[in-house]
C-alpha cells in the first residue's frame, strides 16, 4: 500500500484516520496533533497559552485551514517549520486536495515563520499590502528571536513572500467556497488581515482578536479599537482568534479584548493628562480588575502601557 | 558668567566618541574575543571613556550631583525610559553644564551629549532610548569646575536598534519634523519648571536590513536639539538614533516673569524644525504647530 492512498482514505474516511495510523507512520503524527473542526471544512490548531519555549516547541498561535470543492487555503503556518510541516501533515490527512493559498494573518513569528513546510505546495502566498514592508523590516530579527527562543527546534522557519496583495478586500475562491479576505487600517499591527469562510460565517480574526491570552499592542491601539467595531459589523457565526479557545461567541469574546483596550486608553490619558512621565506611567498603571482576566498578564502589559502611553501623547 | 552653550564644542566631542567606538568595532574579530567563554560584548567603556575624557578621573556613584533611572528589564527595547536626576540646583556659582548619555553596547554608544545653564535651573532630563543588547547604560555629568561625575545601569534588553521600531513606519515619515511642548504648570518666576518637547521623526537607526533590496534602511535621525527660554539657551543636545522614534525629552527651565520657550530641530537631511510655546506665570499649557 502505498502512502498516497493510506492518507487519501483516510482523509475521505475521517473518522477512519486512527485505524490506519498503525500502518502509516505520517497519518499518526497528523493524528496526534490536535485539530478541532468549528464548522464543515474548517480546521484549527489551537496553540499553547504560552511563552514561546524548547517545551511547546514555538506552537503558541492559532493555526487553520478551510477546504473547497477544488483546493485547500491554509491561514497562517505556525511558529516554525516544524510546526508548518505538522500542519500540512494534517491537511493530507484530511484531503488530497491542494493546497492552493498560503494566507497570513500577519508577520508575527508565531503565525507566519511555519512557510517553508509548504514551499512544495507552491501556494498562491497572501497577505496584506503592508506585509512585505514589515517583513523585510523584522524578518532578520525574528529568525533570531525564534533561534534563541526554540534553538533547532527552529531550524529553518522562515516566512514567505507575498504573491497576492490584499489593499482592501478580497475574495478568494476555493472551490464552491468563498473566502473573504479584509485588509485593515493600523490596529494589532499595521498589516493585519481577515479571513470569512462565508459559507460557515467562520471569522479567523489572526491577533485582531486574543481570548484568554492578554492582548499585544503593536500598532495602534485606538485603530484596533475600531476595527473590533468592523469585524462585529460582518456578523461572524463564529471566531477563530488568534490566540484562545473557540468556544466564545464572538461578541463576548470582542467585548473582554474591548474592554482590557479600552482600560489601556483610559489609564494612559489619565497619566498624560497629570504629566505622568513615560517611566512612572508603565510603574503605576497596573491594569486593576484587568490583571486577572488575562493569561501572560505581566508578560505584555507594560510594554501594553509603553506602546499606548507613547501612541497618545500625540492626540491632541 | 555662566558658559553660553554656543561655546560648548559638542559636536567634536561626539565625533571623538564615534572615532572612539569605530576603533574599537575590529575587536569582536580578534582571537582574544573568540577565546572568550560566552558571547558577552567587549567592554567598550574604556574606550569610549579615553576618547570622551581622557585620563581625568570620573567620580562614581556620587548621588550628590547625579543619578541615573532606568529599568533592570526594558518592556520594549526599541523604548526604554530613563531619568537623569541631579542632586544639585543649577546656581551660576555651581551647576552641571554637559551630560553625557552613554548606553555601552549600542553601535552607536553616545546616546546624547545634553548642554545646560544655569538658567535651566535643575539638570534633570528623562528621555527614551533604544538598547541593542544587554548593556550599562551611564550619565556622566561635567560640572562648571570640570569635574566628572558618573551614574549607571545595567538595562536588560536586546533588538531596539536592529529591530523594527516603529509601529506604522508609513505614517512616522509622513509625520517627520512635527512637534509638540508642554509645561506642567502653574508656573512660577524663579522656581525651575517641566518642560516636555515631543518631535515627531523616525529616528532611524541605518540599522534594520531590508530582506528584499538586501540594502539598509539609511539612517535618519535628529543630530542637534536647541532649547531656548527667554531667548537663552537652557537646553541643548547632539543626539543620534539611540534616542528612541519620536525624540522625547522631559527638562526643566527656569521662569522669569515672561517668556517664550522655543525650539529648534536639526535632522540628519539638514532639515530644521521649529516650535514655540509663550510661558507666563501661572501659564499651564501645549503647543502643536500645524
Amino acid at each position: 500500500m502505498r502512502p498516497v492512498d493510506v492518507r487519501t482514505a483516510a482523509g475521505r474516511a475521517g473518522m477512519l484516520v486512527g485505524l490506519f495510523a498503525a500502518v502509516s507512520a505520517f497519518a499518526a503524527v497528523a493524528d496526534d496533533w490536535p485539530l478541532e473542526s468549528p464548522a464543515d471544512g474548517v480546521f484549527v490548531h489551537l496553540g499553547a497559552q504560552a511563552l514561546a519555549s524548547p517545551d511547546n516547541g514555538g506552537d503558541i498561535a492559532n493555526l487553520g485551514f478551510v477546504i473547497g470543492e477544488r483546493c485547500v487555503a491554509v491561514i497562517d503556518s505556525g511558529g516554525s517549520a516544524s510546526i508548518g510541516r505538522a500542519l500540512r501533515a494534517a491537511i493530507r490527512a484530511r484531503t488530497d486536495k491542494p493546497v492552493c493559498y498560503l494566507i497570513h494573518t500577519h508577520v508575527h513569528p508565531d503565525h507566519a515563520f511555519g512557510d517553508p513546510a509548504f514551499a512544495a505546495d507552491h501556494p498562491v502566498v497572501v497577505s496584506h499590502a503592508a506585509y512585505p514592508a514589515a517583513l523585510a523590516r523584522r524578518r532578520d530579527h525574528y529568525r533570531h528571536g525564534i533561534d534563541d527562543s526554540l534553538g533547532a527546534l527552529g531550524a529553518g522557519s522562515d516566512s514567505a513572500v507575498p504573491s497576492l496583495l490584499i489593499d482592501t478586500r478580497q475574495t478568494l475562491d476555493l472551490g464552491g467556497r468563498r473566502l473573504r479576505l479584509d485588509a485593515w487600517p493600523t490596529a494589532h499591527t499595521d498589516h493585519d488581515l481577515t479571513v470569512l469562510d462565508e459559507r460557515t460565517g467562520t471569522l479567523f480574526t489572526g491577533d485582531l482578536l486574543f481570548v484568554d491570552r492578554v492582548p499585544i499592542v503593536d500598532g495602534k491601539v485606538l485603530g484596533w479599537l475600531a476595527v473590533i467595531d468592523e469585524l462585529l459589523a460582518l456578523k461572524p457565526a463564529r471566531v477563530v482568534p488568534g490566540h484562545g479557545p473557540l468556544n466564545r461567541p464572538p461578541a463576548a469574546a470582542f467585548a473582554a479584548e474591548r474592554a482590557y483596550l479600552a482600560s489601556l486608553v483610559r489609564d494612559c490619558r489619565a497619566a498624560l493628562r497629570d504629566g505622568v512621565s513615560l517611566a512612572d506611567a508603565v510603574e503605576r498603571l497596573d491594569g486593576g480588575e484587568q490583571r486577572s482576566r488575562w493569561q501572560l498578564f505581566d508578560d505584555y502589559h507594560r510594554r501594553n502601557v509603553t506602546t499606548v502611553y507613547t501612541e497618545l501623547e500625540w492626540e491632541p | 558668567m555662566a558658559d553660553t552653550l554656543h561655546c560648548r564644542p559638542a559636536q567634536t566631542l561626539l565625533r571623538l566618541a564615534l572615532a572612539a567606538l569605530l576603533a574599537s568595532a575590529v575587536l569582536p574579530l580578534q582571537p582574544a574575543v573568540a577565546d572568550a567563554p560566552q558571547a558577552s560584548p567587549v567592554d567598550i567603556w574604556p574606550k569610549l571613556r579615553n576618547g570622551l575624557f581622557g585620563d581625568r578621573p570620573i567620580r562614581e556613584d556620587d548621588a550628590d550631583v547625579v543619578q541615573l533611572e532606568a529599568p533592570a528589564r526594558a518592556e520594549d527595547a526599541a523604548t526604554v525610559p530613563i531619568a537623569i536626576r541631579a542632586g544639585l540646583p543649577q546656581t551660576p556659582e555651581r551647576y552641571i553644564r554637559t551630560l553625557y548619555l552613554l548606553v555601552d553596547n549600542n553601535p552607536s554608544p553616545v546616546a546624547a551629549v545634553f548642554e545646560l545653564t544655569p538658567d535651566s535651573g535643575r539638570a534633570d532630563i528623562e528621555t527614551r532610548i533604544r538598547v541593542e543588547q544587554y548593556t550599562d547604560v551611564r550619565v556622566i555629568a561635567e560640572l562648571n569646575d570640570g569635574t566628572l561625575h558618573m551614574a549607571r545601569r545595567h538595562v536588560k534588553a536586546s533588538g531596539g536598534c536592529s529591530a523594527p521600531a516603529g509601529k506604522d513606519p508609513r505614517e512616522a515619515a509622513r509625520n517627520a519634523g512635527r512637534m509638540r511642548f508642554r509645561v506642567d504648570g502653574p508656573v512660577e518666576a524663579g522656581v525651575p519648571a517641566v518642560a516636555q518637547l515631543a518631535v515627531s521623526h523616525p529616528n532611524a537607526s541605518g540599522l534594520v536590513l531590508d530582506q528584499l533590496t538586501r540594502l539598509y534602511e539609511p539612517a535618519y535621525y535628529v543630530r542637534r536639539l536647541t532649547v531656548r527660554y527667554a531667548g537663552k539657551p537652557v537646553l541643548s543636545a547632539d543626539i543620534d538614533f539611540s534616542i528612541s522614534e519620536n525624540p522625547n525629552f522631559r527638562f526643566h527651565f527656569l521662569p522669569t516673569t515672561d517668556g517664550e520657550l522655543q525650539a529648534e530641530v536639526v535632522d540628519t537631511r539638514d532639515l530644521h524644525f521649529e516650535t514655540r510655546l509663550a510661558v507666563k506665570p501661572g501659564h499651564v499649557g501645549a503647543a502643536v504647530p500645524p
